[in-house]
């Protein structure tokens, strides 16, 4: 990985094709190196070590890789590190603060919508996306939200709900 | 898995992009959302030595209806845009029903219209509408522009008519004398697969009659299938079940399936005849409802 992602220094290996980008992930500008076959996923993963971002099928199916590019869900195994550059990248660990957990992270946990967790950080992606839009989704609406995203654990069902705990909490927030 | 080594370029006008095809010499790739691209390059199916990503080009991300009655979408619509667009609904039901049935919606949110016609999967929803509706690429290359019909722009699995220094700029469909009806239906096991099967529908109508009818096939050829003879049997009549039931019939032997994990071949022509049958019958309803 490290002949993959390397911290500004200065030096360039002669032989390999580098670029320099400047990605702005949860919030943070993060200025680097690296190869244009560098993945998003695998930038995320181990050049910024952010490894809430899971890599699960690498072939554009599971959507457990999903961050949000410019507000929207991508799957990160499918997007090169370049092409974010000078964009907006929202992983997992963005969700939270140190104090508070995301209303769709708390609705996760209250409605049991994780078992083994794998998929979880995608999910809630894609949740977060679409109650941005949308912040009172019928369940079809969440499903239909959500189809990209592979869940081999609990058939869905506590999913659907944990986003529509969150939906009701984010309204009772804004008061709408 | 990584793509193997390529040079990365991304060129801010159209003009700095064929530039750069041309000196890439066919060993360059445009890289527009990469839905596809990407994958095959992880899998190593694709190796190009450049890859030029014309995502930083300003003015190819539209979509519109023009006042002459042609509509347009450029080389920079995603999926998404146009499973979202009122435009879209209001003036082309084919393409409106297609949109969400394009992959994934994670996937929709990057993937393009025009790069999907242009990879020329045979699974493709995309091909299927545009050959329903008689529509066009416009390829932008050294020496101008060309407009293909894309009936004559795909040649085969995953093979196009561009050269290798041209680039698809724009898709446009074409303008209707009648009114315009159409649906799109697609089998898949589960949201995200590929087709099992595909039927895409393009009718217009004057007054009771069919004026012009367009019907293409997804994943049930080697290529997309143009259903012509099941097309053309609709021209010049109303929209009776006799006519609907033989259009059914006549797509339905136009498929030239194999079968595979997906179903036996003489089951996704009978998907085929079903979902013609359920569109026609769809848009003959609507139709009575709008009269």
């Amino acid at each position: 990985m490290t002949s993959l992602y390397e911290e500004v220094r200065g030096d360039q290996p002669g032989e390999v094709p580098v670029r320099r980008v400047s990605i702005r992930v949860n919030g943070v500008n993060r200025t680097a190196d690296i190869e244009p076959r560098l993945l998003l996923a695998h930038f995320i993963r181990q050049g910024l070590r952010l490894t809430g971002t899971h890599v699960g099928c690498d072939t554009t199916n599971c959507g457990a890789c999903t961050v949000l590019l410019d507000g929207k869900p991508a799957k990160s195994c499918t997007v090169l590190a370049v092409q974010a550059d000078g964009h907006d990248v929202m992983t997992v660990e963005g969700m939270a603060t140190a104090s508070e957990l995301d209303p769709i992270q708390e609705g996760f946990k209250d409605e049991h919508g994780l078992q083994c967790g794998f998929c979880t950080p995608g999910m809630m992606l894609s949740a977060k996306a679409l109650l941005d839009e949308n912040p009172n989704p019928t369940e079809d609406e969440i499903r239909w939200a959500l189809s990209g995203n592979l869940c081999r654990c609990t058939g869905y069902q506590n999913i659907v709900k944990a986003v529509l705990w969150a939906a009701e909490k984010m309204r009772a927030q804004s008061g709408k | 898995m990584y793509p193997s080594r390529f040079n990365y370029e991304s060129p801010k006008t159209i003009e700095e992009a064929i530039a750069l095809l041309t000196k890439g010499n066919g060993e360059a790739k445009i890289l527009a959302g990469g839905m596809s691209l990407i994958p095959m390059m992880k899998l190593r199916f694709a190796s190009p030595e450049m890859l030029v990503d014309i995502n930083n080009i300003p003015d190819l991300n539209y979509h519109r209806a023009d006042a002459d009655g042609t509509f347009h979408i450029g080389a920079l619509c995603r999926h998404s845009d146009l499973e979202k667009s009122s435009i879209l609904a209001q003036h082309q039901p084919t393409l409106a029903a297609t949109a969400p049935l394009v992959a994934d919606p994670i996937v929709r949110n990057r993937g393009t219209f025009v790069g999907s016609v242009c990879h020329a999967d045979p699974q493709g929803d995309w091909a299927s509408a545009m050959i329903a509706l008689d529509g066009m690429i416009v390829a932008q290359g050294p020496k101008g522009r060309r407009t293909i019909a894309v009936r004559d722009f795909v040649t085969g699995p995953f093979q196009n008519v561009l050269a290798s220094n041209e680039i698809a700029i724009e898709a446009i469909i074409p303008a209707t004398k009648g009114i315009r009806f159409g649906g799109y239906l697609k089998l898949e096991r589960r949201i995200g697969d590929f087709a099992t099967a595909g039927v895409a529908v393009a009718l217009e109508l004057s007054g009771a009659s069919v004026i012009r009818a367009g019907i293409g096939l997804t994943g049930v050829g080697s290529s997309t299938v143009n259903a012509t003879d099941a097309a053309q049997s609709l021209v010049g009549s109303p929209l009776t079940s006799e006519a609907i039931e033989r259009a059914a019939d006549l797509a339905a032997q136009a498929a030239q399936p194999r079968s595979d994990h997906r179903g036996s071949a003489a089951y996704k022509k009978q998907v085929v005849r079903t979902f013609v049958v359920r569109i026609l019958t769809e848009i003959n309803s609507t139709k009575t409802k709008a009269a």
